[in-house]
Protein backbone atom coordinates (compact mmCIF):
# COMPACT_ATOMS: atom_id res chain seq x y z
CA UNK A 1 0.00 0.00 0.00
CA UNK A 2 2.99 2.21 0.56
CA UNK A 3 3.82 2.20 -3.34
CA UNK A 4 0.79 4.45 -3.87
CA UNK A 5 -0.32 5.64 -0.35
CA UNK A 6 2.09 8.31 1.98
CA UNK A 7 3.17 7.04 5.10
CA UNK A 8 0.68 9.81 6.48
CA UNK A 9 -2.02 8.73 4.23
CA UNK A 10 -1.52 5.03 5.01
CA UNK A 11 -1.43 5.25 8.56
CA UNK A 12 -4.95 7.13 8.34
CA UNK A 13 -6.01 4.04 6.27
CA UNK A 14 -5.16 1.55 9.05
CA UNK A 15 -6.65 3.56 12.14
CA UNK A 16 -9.46 4.04 10.08
CA UNK A 17 -9.95 0.28 9.39
CA UNK A 18 -8.84 -0.21 13.88
CA UNK A 19 -11.32 2.23 14.16
CA UNK A 20 -14.28 0.59 12.76
CA UNK A 21 -13.45 -3.18 13.44
CA UNK A 22 -13.40 -2.29 16.85
CA UNK A 23 -16.71 -0.41 16.84
CA UNK A 24 -18.53 -3.11 15.03
CA UNK A 25 -17.49 -5.64 16.97
CA UNK A 26 -17.76 -3.74 20.65
CA UNK A 27 -21.40 -2.59 19.56
CA UNK A 28 -22.48 -5.91 17.85
CA UNK A 29 -23.80 -7.99 21.10
CA UNK A 30 -25.53 -4.60 22.39
CA UNK A 31 -27.20 -4.13 19.04
CA UNK A 32 -28.61 -7.51 18.85
CA UNK A 33 -30.26 -7.51 22.55
CA UNK A 34 -31.22 -3.91 21.47
CA UNK A 35 -32.48 -5.40 18.18
CA UNK A 36 -34.24 -8.09 19.70
CA UNK A 37 -35.75 -6.14 22.36
CA UNK A 38 -37.27 -3.90 19.89
CA UNK A 39 -38.08 -6.75 17.34
CA UNK A 40 -39.58 -9.04 20.43
CA UNK A 41 -40.91 -6.84 23.27
CA UNK A 42 -43.56 -5.07 24.60
CA UNK A 43 -43.05 -2.37 26.67
CA UNK A 44 -43.32 1.16 28.10
CA UNK A 45 -41.07 3.44 26.68
CA UNK A 46 -40.38 1.16 23.44
CA UNK A 47 -41.23 4.04 20.77
CA UNK A 48 -38.40 6.21 23.53
CA UNK A 49 -35.88 3.73 23.00
CA UNK A 50 -36.18 3.27 19.58
CA UNK A 51 -35.97 6.91 19.28
CA UNK A 52 -33.05 6.92 21.09
CA UNK A 53 -31.39 4.19 18.81
CA UNK A 54 -32.12 6.42 15.86
CA UNK A 55 -30.86 9.72 16.89
CA UNK A 56 -27.58 9.48 15.53
CA UNK A 57 -28.92 9.04 12.11
CA UNK A 58 -30.94 11.94 12.68
CA UNK A 59 -29.00 14.61 14.41
CA UNK A 60 -25.84 16.84 13.32
CA UNK A 61 -23.07 14.67 13.99
CA UNK A 62 -21.50 17.80 16.12
CA UNK A 63 -24.03 17.48 18.34
CA UNK A 64 -23.46 14.19 19.16
CA UNK A 65 -19.97 14.91 19.27
CA UNK A 66 -20.68 17.52 22.08
CA UNK A 67 -22.43 15.62 24.15
CA UNK A 68 -20.06 12.61 23.89
CA UNK A 69 -17.98 15.42 25.17
CA UNK A 70 -19.87 15.84 27.62
CA UNK A 71 -20.41 12.94 28.94
CA UNK A 72 -17.47 10.79 28.37
CA UNK A 73 -14.39 14.14 27.95
CA UNK A 74 -11.88 13.95 31.20
CA UNK A 75 -13.99 16.59 33.02
CA UNK A 76 -17.53 14.66 31.71
CA UNK A 77 -20.17 13.13 33.99
CA UNK A 78 -19.17 9.50 32.91
CA UNK A 79 -15.90 10.49 31.44
CA UNK A 80 -14.30 11.68 34.96
CA UNK A 81 -15.57 8.49 36.64
CA UNK A 82 -14.30 6.12 33.89
CA UNK A 83 -10.73 8.02 34.35
CA UNK A 84 -10.35 6.87 37.93
CA UNK A 85 -10.85 2.88 37.15
CA UNK A 86 -8.10 3.89 34.23
CA UNK A 87 -10.62 4.28 30.91
CA UNK A 88 -9.88 7.34 28.79
CA UNK A 89 -12.04 7.92 25.63
CA UNK A 90 -10.92 11.76 25.35
CA UNK A 91 -8.39 12.34 22.43
CA UNK A 92 -8.00 8.78 22.14
CA UNK A 93 -8.28 6.24 19.49
CA UNK A 94 -10.63 4.37 21.75
CA UNK A 95 -12.89 7.82 21.80
CA UNK A 96 -12.73 7.63 18.00
CA UNK A 97 -14.10 3.87 18.49
CA UNK A 98 -16.95 5.25 21.04
CA UNK A 99 -18.13 8.06 18.40
CA UNK A 100 -18.16 5.39 15.04
CA UNK A 101 -20.43 3.08 17.54
CA UNK A 102 -22.65 5.45 18.43
CA UNK A 103 -22.91 7.09 14.34
CA UNK A 104 -23.06 3.17 13.35
CA UNK A 105 -25.46 1.70 15.96
CA UNK A 106 -28.19 2.84 13.88
CA UNK A 107 -27.30 0.71 10.66
CA UNK A 108 -26.95 -2.14 13.22
CA UNK A 109 -29.72 -2.17 14.72
CA UNK A 110 -32.00 -1.53 11.58
CA UNK A 111 -30.65 -4.55 9.99
CA UNK A 112 -30.82 -7.05 12.59
CA UNK A 113 -34.56 -5.87 13.78
CA UNK A 114 -35.68 -6.66 10.25
CA UNK A 115 -33.70 -10.17 10.07
CA UNK A 116 -35.64 -11.03 13.58
CA UNK A 117 -39.25 -9.53 12.77
CA UNK A 118 -38.96 -11.89 9.38
CA UNK A 119 -38.88 -14.96 11.69
CA UNK A 120 -41.74 -16.83 12.13
CA UNK A 121 -42.70 -16.70 15.74
CA UNK A 122 -44.12 -20.09 15.54
CA UNK A 123 -40.73 -21.49 15.04
CA UNK A 124 -39.88 -20.29 18.70
CA UNK A 125 -43.09 -21.08 19.77
CA UNK A 126 -42.41 -24.74 18.73
CA UNK A 127 -38.75 -24.84 20.32
CA UNK A 128 -40.96 -24.33 23.57
CA UNK A 129 -43.33 -26.87 23.29
CA UNK A 130 -40.29 -29.00 22.85
CA UNK A 131 -38.60 -27.84 26.06
CA UNK A 132 -36.46 -24.61 25.50
CA UNK A 133 -36.24 -21.64 28.05
CA UNK A 134 -36.01 -18.39 26.98
CA UNK A 135 -32.56 -18.43 26.72
CA UNK A 136 -32.23 -21.37 24.31
CA UNK A 137 -34.97 -20.20 22.26
CA UNK A 138 -32.80 -16.84 21.23
CA UNK A 139 -29.56 -19.14 21.04
CA UNK A 140 -30.91 -21.67 18.97
CA UNK A 141 -33.73 -20.50 16.87
CA UNK A 142 -33.56 -16.85 16.79
CA UNK A 143 -30.32 -16.36 16.51
CA UNK A 144 -29.09 -18.66 13.84
CA UNK A 145 -32.34 -17.61 12.21
CA UNK A 146 -31.38 -14.01 11.85
CA UNK A 147 -27.81 -14.39 11.09
CA UNK A 148 -28.10 -12.58 7.67
CA UNK A 149 -29.42 -9.57 9.14
CA UNK A 150 -26.29 -9.68 11.96
CA UNK A 151 -23.71 -9.84 8.47
CA UNK A 152 -25.35 -7.46 6.69
CA UNK A 153 -25.85 -4.97 9.67
CA UNK A 154 -22.31 -5.21 10.66
CA UNK A 155 -20.87 -4.91 7.31
CA UNK A 156 -23.01 -1.97 6.85
CA UNK A 157 -22.12 -0.05 10.31
CA UNK A 158 -18.15 -0.65 9.11
CA UNK A 159 -18.62 1.63 6.31
CA UNK A 160 -20.76 3.72 8.10
CA UNK A 161 -17.88 3.63 10.57
CA UNK A 162 -15.34 3.82 8.19
CA UNK A 163 -16.60 7.26 7.17
CA UNK A 164 -17.41 9.02 10.57
CA UNK A 165 -16.35 12.62 10.70
CA UNK A 166 -18.50 15.25 12.47
CA UNK A 167 -18.76 13.08 15.90
CA UNK A 168 -15.39 11.89 16.02
CA UNK A 169 -13.44 15.15 15.29
CA UNK A 170 -15.92 16.93 17.87
CA UNK A 171 -15.19 14.90 20.62
CA UNK A 172 -11.47 13.31 20.06
CA UNK A 173 -10.25 15.89 17.67
CA UNK A 174 -7.97 15.27 14.98
CA UNK A 175 -4.35 14.25 16.18
CA UNK A 176 -2.15 12.10 13.54
CA UNK A 177 -1.80 8.12 14.28
CA UNK A 178 -3.96 8.42 17.22
CA UNK A 179 -7.62 9.94 15.89
CA UNK A 180 -6.67 11.19 12.23
CA UNK A 181 -9.15 8.70 10.74
CA UNK A 182 -9.53 8.88 6.51
CA UNK A 183 -12.22 11.40 6.50
CA UNK A 184 -10.36 13.52 9.22
CA UNK A 185 -7.28 12.78 7.48
CA UNK A 186 -9.03 14.01 3.71
CA UNK A 187 -10.29 16.81 5.77
CA UNK A 188 -6.56 18.03 7.09
CA UNK A 189 -4.81 17.22 3.96
CA UNK A 190 -7.30 19.37 1.51
CA UNK A 191 -6.29 22.82 4.19
CA UNK A 192 -2.81 22.13 3.32
CA UNK A 193 -1.23 23.58 -0.03
CA UNK A 194 -0.36 20.91 -2.39
CA UNK A 195 -2.55 18.28 -0.47
CA UNK A 196 -4.80 17.72 -3.39
CA UNK A 197 -3.48 14.71 -4.71
CA UNK A 198 -3.28 13.06 -0.90
CA UNK A 199 -6.77 14.13 -0.57
CA UNK A 200 -8.05 12.36 -3.59
CA UNK A 201 -6.16 9.76 -3.22
CA UNK A 202 -7.95 8.83 0.48
CA UNK A 203 -11.42 10.21 -1.80
CA UNK A 204 -10.81 7.60 -3.87
CA UNK A 205 -10.58 5.00 -1.01
CA UNK A 206 -13.65 6.04 0.81
CA UNK A 207 -15.62 5.79 -2.59
CA UNK A 208 -14.19 1.99 -3.21
CA UNK A 209 -14.44 0.94 0.08
CA UNK A 210 -18.15 1.84 0.76
CA UNK A 211 -19.11 0.40 -2.32
CA UNK A 212 -17.20 -2.53 -1.62
CA UNK A 213 -18.86 -2.75 1.36
CA UNK A 214 -22.42 -2.64 0.35
CA UNK A 215 -21.88 -5.01 -2.78
CA UNK A 216 -20.44 -7.45 -0.27
CA UNK A 217 -23.11 -7.01 2.47
CA UNK A 218 -26.02 -7.63 -0.41
CA UNK A 219 -23.98 -10.77 -1.56
CA UNK A 220 -23.32 -11.96 1.81
CA UNK A 221 -26.92 -11.57 3.32
CA UNK A 222 -27.96 -13.67 0.10
CA UNK A 223 -25.39 -16.45 0.41
CA UNK A 224 -25.91 -16.71 4.34
CA UNK A 225 -29.59 -16.98 4.41
CA UNK A 226 -29.09 -19.48 1.53
CA UNK A 227 -27.35 -21.91 4.43
CA UNK A 228 -29.29 -20.74 6.89
CA UNK A 229 -32.27 -21.65 5.11
CA UNK A 230 -31.13 -25.05 3.61
CA UNK A 231 -31.36 -23.93 -0.03
CA UNK B 1 -54.02 -40.44 32.17
CA UNK B 2 -54.66 -36.80 31.41
CA UNK B 3 -57.49 -35.35 34.11
CA UNK B 4 -58.67 -32.25 32.95
CA UNK B 5 -61.51 -29.84 34.24
CA UNK B 6 -61.05 -26.35 32.82
CA UNK B 7 -63.39 -23.29 32.08
CA UNK B 8 -62.03 -20.17 29.81
CA UNK B 9 -64.12 -17.38 29.39
CA UNK B 10 -64.30 -16.18 25.45
CA UNK B 11 -65.40 -13.68 23.79
CA UNK B 12 -67.92 -14.99 22.40
CA UNK B 13 -69.12 -18.14 24.71
CA UNK B 14 -67.48 -19.32 27.78
CA UNK B 15 -65.64 -23.05 27.20
CA UNK B 16 -66.22 -26.10 29.56
CA UNK B 17 -64.20 -29.04 29.31
CA UNK B 18 -64.04 -31.99 31.92
CA UNK B 19 -62.83 -35.09 30.81
CA UNK B 20 -60.44 -37.73 31.00
CA UNK B 21 -57.62 -38.72 28.27
CA UNK B 22 -55.89 -42.29 28.92
CA UNK B 23 -53.71 -43.92 27.11
CA UNK B 24 -54.66 -44.09 23.46
CA UNK B 25 -56.36 -41.55 21.45
CA UNK B 26 -58.49 -38.80 22.46
CA UNK B 27 -60.23 -36.84 19.64
CA UNK B 28 -61.51 -33.61 19.89
CA UNK B 29 -63.95 -32.58 16.98
CA UNK B 30 -65.91 -29.37 16.94
CA UNK B 31 -66.86 -27.00 13.80
CA UNK B 32 -64.09 -24.12 13.49
CA UNK B 33 -64.77 -21.78 16.27
CA UNK B 34 -65.82 -23.77 19.05
CA UNK B 35 -63.27 -24.18 21.04
CA UNK B 36 -60.83 -26.30 20.00
CA UNK B 37 -57.55 -24.83 19.19
CA UNK B 38 -57.83 -22.63 22.79
CA UNK B 39 -58.29 -25.80 24.34
CA UNK B 40 -55.62 -27.76 22.96
CA UNK B 41 -53.12 -24.65 23.75
CA UNK B 42 -54.62 -24.54 27.04
CA UNK B 43 -52.94 -28.05 27.64
CA UNK B 44 -49.87 -27.02 26.17
CA UNK B 45 -49.80 -24.13 28.85
CA UNK B 46 -49.81 -21.47 26.22
CA UNK B 47 -53.22 -20.26 27.23
CA UNK B 48 -54.25 -20.03 30.86
CA UNK B 49 -57.97 -21.04 32.28
CA UNK B 50 -59.93 -19.05 34.37
CA UNK B 51 -60.85 -22.22 36.81
CA UNK B 52 -60.46 -25.39 37.00
CA UNK B 53 -57.20 -28.25 37.29
CA UNK B 54 -55.26 -30.26 34.47
CA UNK B 55 -52.91 -32.77 35.79
CA UNK B 56 -51.44 -35.49 33.80
CA UNK B 57 -50.72 -38.79 35.90
CA UNK B 58 -50.68 -36.91 39.32
CA UNK B 59 -48.59 -34.27 38.51
CA UNK B 60 -50.08 -30.81 38.49
CA UNK B 61 -49.76 -29.06 34.99
CA UNK B 62 -52.96 -26.27 35.93
CA UNK B 63 -54.40 -25.45 39.20
CA UNK B 64 -56.53 -22.30 39.69
CA UNK B 65 -56.96 -22.85 43.39
CA UNK B 66 -53.21 -23.09 44.11
CA UNK B 67 -52.09 -20.82 41.24
CA UNK B 68 -49.99 -23.11 39.62
CA UNK B 69 -49.55 -22.25 35.92
CA UNK B 70 -46.67 -24.80 34.56
CA UNK B 71 -45.06 -23.14 31.78
CA UNK B 72 -45.16 -24.96 28.14
CA UNK B 73 -41.33 -25.78 28.05
CA UNK B 74 -41.45 -27.65 31.52
CA UNK B 75 -45.05 -29.58 30.90
CA UNK B 76 -42.63 -32.47 28.22
CA UNK B 77 -45.09 -32.43 25.93
CA UNK B 78 -44.93 -33.15 22.19
CA UNK B 79 -47.16 -30.44 20.29
CA UNK B 80 -47.38 -31.93 16.81
CA UNK B 81 -48.98 -28.68 14.39
CA UNK B 82 -51.16 -28.01 11.34
CA UNK B 83 -47.54 -27.11 9.10
CA UNK B 84 -44.95 -28.95 10.76
CA UNK B 85 -42.60 -26.36 11.98
CA UNK B 86 -39.48 -27.56 11.74
CA UNK B 87 -36.49 -26.01 12.39
CA UNK B 88 -35.05 -24.38 8.95
CA UNK B 89 -31.49 -24.14 9.63
CA UNK B 90 -31.36 -27.99 11.18
CA UNK B 91 -30.89 -30.83 9.34
CA UNK B 92 -33.60 -33.75 9.50
CA UNK B 93 -31.33 -35.01 12.50
CA UNK B 94 -30.94 -32.03 14.21
CA UNK B 95 -34.68 -31.43 14.23
CA UNK B 96 -35.00 -35.14 16.05
CA UNK B 97 -32.44 -34.22 18.59
CA UNK B 98 -33.08 -30.90 19.43
CA UNK B 99 -35.88 -31.45 22.49
CA UNK B 100 -33.66 -33.65 24.15
CA UNK B 101 -30.12 -31.06 23.32
CA UNK B 102 -33.18 -28.15 25.24
CA UNK B 103 -34.07 -30.61 28.12
CA UNK B 104 -30.28 -31.75 28.48
CA UNK B 105 -31.09 -35.53 28.04
CA UNK B 106 -28.52 -37.85 27.33
CA UNK B 107 -28.26 -39.44 23.87
CA UNK B 108 -30.24 -42.59 23.29
CA UNK B 109 -29.24 -44.46 20.29
CA UNK B 110 -31.99 -47.23 20.78
CA UNK B 111 -35.13 -44.66 20.84
CA UNK B 112 -33.46 -42.60 18.19
CA UNK B 113 -33.19 -45.76 16.12
CA UNK B 114 -36.14 -47.27 16.62
CA UNK B 115 -38.45 -43.79 16.15
CA UNK B 116 -36.20 -43.11 12.81
CA UNK B 117 -37.71 -47.15 11.77
CA UNK B 118 -40.93 -45.93 12.42
CA UNK B 119 -41.73 -43.14 10.52
CA UNK B 120 -39.14 -44.36 7.76
CA UNK B 121 -37.22 -41.42 8.05
CA UNK B 122 -33.84 -43.44 7.76
CA UNK B 123 -33.30 -41.70 4.41
CA UNK B 124 -33.50 -38.15 4.95
CA UNK B 125 -31.87 -37.69 8.49
CA UNK B 126 -28.90 -35.08 6.74
CA UNK B 127 -31.24 -33.45 4.17
CA UNK B 128 -32.99 -29.54 5.05
CA UNK B 129 -36.59 -29.18 5.76
CA UNK B 130 -36.55 -27.37 2.57
CA UNK B 131 -35.94 -30.13 0.49
CA UNK B 132 -38.76 -32.27 2.29
CA UNK B 133 -42.20 -32.66 0.90
CA UNK B 134 -45.09 -32.03 3.06
CA UNK B 135 -45.73 -35.17 4.06
CA UNK B 136 -41.93 -36.07 4.74
CA UNK B 137 -41.90 -33.00 6.54
CA UNK B 138 -45.02 -34.39 9.26
CA UNK B 139 -43.09 -37.37 9.89
CA UNK B 140 -40.39 -35.53 10.67
CA UNK B 141 -42.12 -33.44 12.82
CA UNK B 142 -44.05 -36.65 15.06
CA UNK B 143 -40.33 -38.12 15.34
CA UNK B 144 -39.32 -34.57 16.89
CA UNK B 145 -41.94 -34.82 19.10
CA UNK B 146 -41.66 -38.51 20.29
CA UNK B 147 -37.58 -38.04 20.58
CA UNK B 148 -38.15 -35.74 23.21
CA UNK B 149 -39.92 -37.96 25.42
CA UNK B 150 -42.99 -36.24 26.05
CA UNK B 151 -45.71 -37.62 28.79
CA UNK B 152 -48.71 -36.54 26.86
CA UNK B 153 -48.56 -35.80 22.75
CA UNK B 154 -51.01 -32.87 21.48
CA UNK B 155 -51.80 -32.89 17.58
CA UNK B 156 -53.61 -30.27 16.31
CA UNK B 157 -55.30 -30.91 12.98
CA UNK B 158 -52.20 -32.37 11.97
CA UNK B 159 -53.23 -34.30 8.66
CA UNK B 160 -55.17 -30.84 7.38
CA UNK B 161 -52.67 -29.20 5.31
CA UNK B 162 -52.22 -32.22 3.71
CA UNK B 163 -53.64 -33.60 0.42
CA UNK B 164 -55.40 -37.26 0.53
CA UNK B 165 -52.46 -38.87 -0.51
CA UNK B 166 -50.21 -37.41 2.08
CA UNK B 167 -52.80 -38.07 4.81
CA UNK B 168 -53.10 -41.70 4.03
CA UNK B 169 -49.31 -41.68 4.39
CA UNK B 170 -49.43 -40.31 7.83
CA UNK B 171 -52.22 -42.14 9.01
CA UNK B 172 -50.93 -45.26 9.49
CA UNK B 173 -48.04 -43.49 11.87
CA UNK B 174 -50.67 -42.37 14.13
CA UNK B 175 -52.19 -45.55 14.34
CA UNK B 176 -48.75 -47.27 14.96
CA UNK B 177 -48.48 -44.02 17.74
CA UNK B 178 -51.62 -45.12 19.09
CA UNK B 179 -50.94 -49.20 19.76
CA UNK B 180 -47.19 -48.95 20.22
CA UNK B 181 -46.69 -46.00 22.60
CA UNK B 182 -48.10 -46.16 25.76
CA UNK B 183 -48.90 -42.48 26.04
CA UNK B 184 -52.20 -40.26 26.03
CA UNK B 185 -52.77 -38.45 22.62
CA UNK B 186 -55.09 -35.13 22.28
CA UNK B 187 -56.21 -35.30 18.72
CA UNK B 188 -57.88 -32.27 17.08
CA UNK B 189 -59.86 -32.87 14.12
CA UNK B 190 -62.89 -32.30 12.41
CA UNK B 191 -62.74 -34.83 9.86
CA UNK B 192 -65.09 -37.59 10.58
CA UNK B 193 -63.04 -40.27 8.33
CA UNK B 194 -59.90 -39.68 10.36
CA UNK B 195 -61.43 -39.53 13.37
CA UNK B 196 -63.46 -42.88 13.20
CA UNK B 197 -60.02 -44.92 12.18
CA UNK B 198 -57.99 -43.35 14.75
CA UNK B 199 -59.79 -42.13 17.90
CA UNK B 200 -60.56 -44.57 20.55
CA UNK B 201 -62.72 -41.88 22.15
CA UNK B 202 -64.31 -38.60 20.69
CA UNK B 203 -65.68 -35.68 22.18
CA UNK B 204 -67.17 -33.04 20.36
CA UNK B 205 -66.86 -29.58 21.11
CA UNK B 206 -69.63 -27.22 20.44
CA UNK B 207 -70.04 -23.84 21.50
CA UNK B 208 -67.81 -24.15 24.11
CA UNK B 209 -69.70 -27.32 25.25
CA UNK B 210 -67.53 -31.04 25.78
CA UNK B 211 -70.06 -33.88 24.63
CA UNK B 212 -68.78 -37.18 24.48
CA UNK B 213 -69.07 -40.30 22.42
CA UNK B 214 -67.60 -43.72 22.54
CA UNK B 215 -66.40 -45.36 19.40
Amino acid sequence: MSDWLSPAEAEAVWLSLKVAFWATLASLPFGIWVAWVLARKEFWGKSLLNGLVHMPLILPPVVTGYLLLMLFGTQGAIGRWLAEIGIVFAFSWTGAVLAAAIMAFPMLVRAIRLSIEAIDRRLEDAARTLGASPRQRFFIITLPLALPGVVTGSILAFAKALGEFGATITFVSNIPGETRTVPSAIYSFMQVPGGEDSALRLVLFAIAISMLALILSEWLAKRVAQVVEGR
Amino acid sequence: MLDVDIRIALPEFSLHACFNAPNGITAICGPSGSGKTTLINALAGTVRPDQGHIRMDGAVFFCADSEICVPTEKRRIGYIFQDARLFPHMTVAQNLMVGRRFQHLPNDPALFHEIVQMLGIGSLLSRRPSRLSGGEKQRVAIGRALLAEPQLILADEPLSSLDAARKDEILPYFETLRDQKALPIVYVSHQPDELKRLANTTLTLDQGVLGQESN
